[in-house]
């Protein structure tokens, strides 16, 4: 089974040719260089996995071996248990908990915002969506910086109803779910779905929100699996602005809460060994989801080519 | 302007009802008019609605107070002043204003260097790759997915003078070890290779994405005039790729110049503020001397910088789409 699909896969991913054709790769000089720049890039991979490795067998080291010159490559006596403390002392569940509200809302959140201006702009579009559209996609160019202090102090003080999100998860959620970015993918995926389609729906008598919900939503499954992943990841790499909204520890994410646990700065920095244990055990998510949609994040990168 | 938005086959039947009885015709067809006007858009509008709400709020509204705070004293808990020109003046005078501007230019031009050639050339060798194509892409993607924190705290244990792995292995071939992160001409240049480790995998997927669109006919002409392949790659590859490639660059400019994570959490600006950016500065403003006024200031010129890239950017991303 697995091998009858890879071999489609692999009859699907028919090559064209690129910089060197065929005939030169037959040739044996072609063959000695293709399969040297091949050991060669096989050989450069070790350049994420080195340094991944290190994290993870740092992590099985006694307090003792982790501190021993020169290192050992894998621990004499592997420490697991080295996770299962890192997994209280830096109290996991909560932030991991924490971190994927965090990401959930952002989701919620920014689809809700994105689907439903894009839906506006690209199948209703009203009188004034010039200007509407401008007051969207030239944020586009405004760099986060310029946000940073003035929305901290927006934040901290909101106008008119003088509420402060300081420690708020919604101080991370509405500042991020501007995002003219989504709005510009999304609309352009709107755009590629017939005006035939959506016209015969209304002459049905659909109302806008049918055709948004029943049509449009459905048939743009694939972007919006893409917009997900994103906002996910994105969210799971937050640091500075989390950092300093949300400075009361019992509603950090990971990655800020890795920060202050850490104590590198202070007295009583965390065992070496607990933190490599504690980076281990954040990076696993990711890693997994990036497994997991691998063709869903490669299509999107080539879908928008704009994300960093 | 708007007859050109409205498209004509929008009116559905129910739009037209039209002109009520007992109303003179010259204010019946103004009524019906706005009437119409509502009924064609009202619910476009109210499908904008949220998205307008929080990009007024979350975007345009900080946009405008970053200025206006540049020109007040705050601290959060008196009152706000105006005071013209002095937070200006007092983030000028700052002796460390120059230094993090060169250090940011400093980490700009060398994260340019490595973060544009090495993904460019990944791109080009894995894209003639006929085996292991989506090893090589997991490889080189996968620190990209790491939060910025791990991959920061990673780094700084490889980095470790007596028991990272780096000097470790430098000691192992017969190299003299470093001080890579205590050392004042090694420090940013070290900040450098983690941002590139962590980014450089978007930056070739992208490329990656980018050649395929390039045609196999031109391979083919340019083979038969007789060009080698240095003479492919400059005349063929790269002219094709290049609006990704000037597209790559300018974004690359604008998001390592608000570099923070890296100096933030690897050497907190040290040694003695050899990778103190322009950003760290800024969060030292706000956080320690509570001087949310200059922080503003140094945002709005640190804004003025990039913005100039900005432009250079959206009229590049407009002629892409011009040319789609």
């Amino acid at each position: 089974m697995l091998t009858l699909r890879r071999r489609r896969r692999r009859q699907e991913e028919s090559f064209e040719r690129t910089l060197v054709s065929d005939l030169v790769r037959r040739q044996p000089s072609g063959r000695a260089i293709y399969w040297s720049v091949f050991a060669l890039l096989l050989l450069s991979t070790l350049i994420t996995f080195a340094p991944l490795y290190w994290m993870f067998s740092s992590a099985l080291k006694s307090s003792i071996e982790i501190f021993q010159s020169p290192p050992t490559i894998w621990p004499l006596h592997p420490a697991w248990s080295n996770y299962s403390n890192a997994w209280t002392v830096l109290r996991y569940p909560l932030y991991f908990g924490n971190t994927l509200i965090l990401a959930t809302g952002a989701v919620i959140l920014q689809l809700l915002v994105s689907a439903t201006a894009a839906f506006a702009l690209s199948k209703l579009r009203p009188a004034g969506k010039g200007i509407i559209q401008f007051v969207f996609f030239s944020t586009l160019m405004v760099p986060p910086v310029v946000y940073l202090i003035p929305q901290f102090v927006n934040i901290s003080n909101l106008p008119l109803i003088h509420v402060s999100l300081i420690n708020n998860w919604a101080g991370v959620w509405l500042p991020e779910s501007a995002s003219a970015l989504n709005i510009l993918i999304l609309k352009s995926f709107f755009d590629t779905i017939p005006t035939e389609l959506t016209d015969a729906a209304r002459l049905d008598g659909a109302s806008p929100w049918r055709l948004f919900y029943r049509i449009i939503l459905p048939l743009s499954r694939p972007v919006l699996a893409v917009v997900t992943i994103f906002t996910v990841v994105a969210s799971w790499k937050d640091f500075l602005w989390p950092l300093l909204v949300l400075f009361n520890p019992e509603v950090q994410p990971l990655s800020v809460a890795i920060y202050h646990e850490a104590g590198l700065n202070s007295n009583f920095p965390l065992p070496f060994n607990y933190l490599m244990a504690g980076l281990v055990l954040a990076s696993v998510p990711p890693i997994l989801l990036f497994l997991l949609f691998q063709r869903q994040i490669i299509r999107g990168i080539s879908l928008t080519g704009l994300r960093g | 302007m708007f007859s050109k938005e409205i498209p004509v086959e929008r009116s559905s039947p129910s739009l037209g009802a039209g002109v009520e009885p007992g109303v003179s015709p010259g204010e019946g067809e103004a009524l019906g008019r706005a009437r119409l006007f509502i009924a064609r858009n009202l619910s476009g509008y109210l499908f904008l609605l949220p998205a307008v709400f929080i990009f007024v709020l979350f975007v345009w509204y900080p946009l405008v107070l970053g200025f206006s705070l540049s020109f007040q004293s705050v601290d959060m808990i008196n009152p706000s002043v105006w005071v013209g020109w002095t937070n200006y003046q007092k983030v000028f005078s700052d002796p460390l204003f120059a230094v993090a501007w060169r250090n940011t230019l400093t980490f700009t031009s060398y994260a340019l260097l490595f973060g544009y050639l090495i993904p460019l050339g990944l791109a080009l060798l894995i894209n003639e790759m006929r085996h292991g194509k989506a090893l090589f892409r997991l490889a080189f993607y996968l620190p990209v997915m790491l939060p910025p924190i791990v991959t920061a705290f990673l780094w700084l244990w490889l980095y470790n003078a007596d028991f990272g792995l780096i000097n470790a292995l430098l000691q192992a071939v017969h190299l003299p070890a470093g001080l890579w992160l205590e050392n004042h001409s090694t420090a940013l240049p070290a900040l450098v290779v983690v941002a590139t480790w962590g980014a450089a995998g978007s930056t070739m997927l992208i490329y990656l994405a980018a050649l395929q669109g390039v045609p196999a006919s031109l391979y083919e002409a340019a083979e038969l005039d007789g060009a080698n392949l240095w003479q492919r790659i400059w005349h063929v590859t790269l002219p094709t790729i290049r609006p990704i490639l000037l597209l790559m660059l300018v974004l690359q400019i604008i998001a390592t110049m608000q570099v923070f994570t890296e100096p933030f959490t690897i050497t907190g600006g040290g040694p003695n503020n050899a990778t103190t950016t322009v950003l760290i500065l800024i969060y030292r403003y706000t956080f320690q001397d509570a001087e949310f006024g200059e922080a503003s200031a140094l945002g709005v010129l640190l804004f003025l910088v990039l913005a100039v890239f900005a432009l250079i950017y959206m009229r590049m991303t407009s002629r892409l789409m011009e040319a789609d």
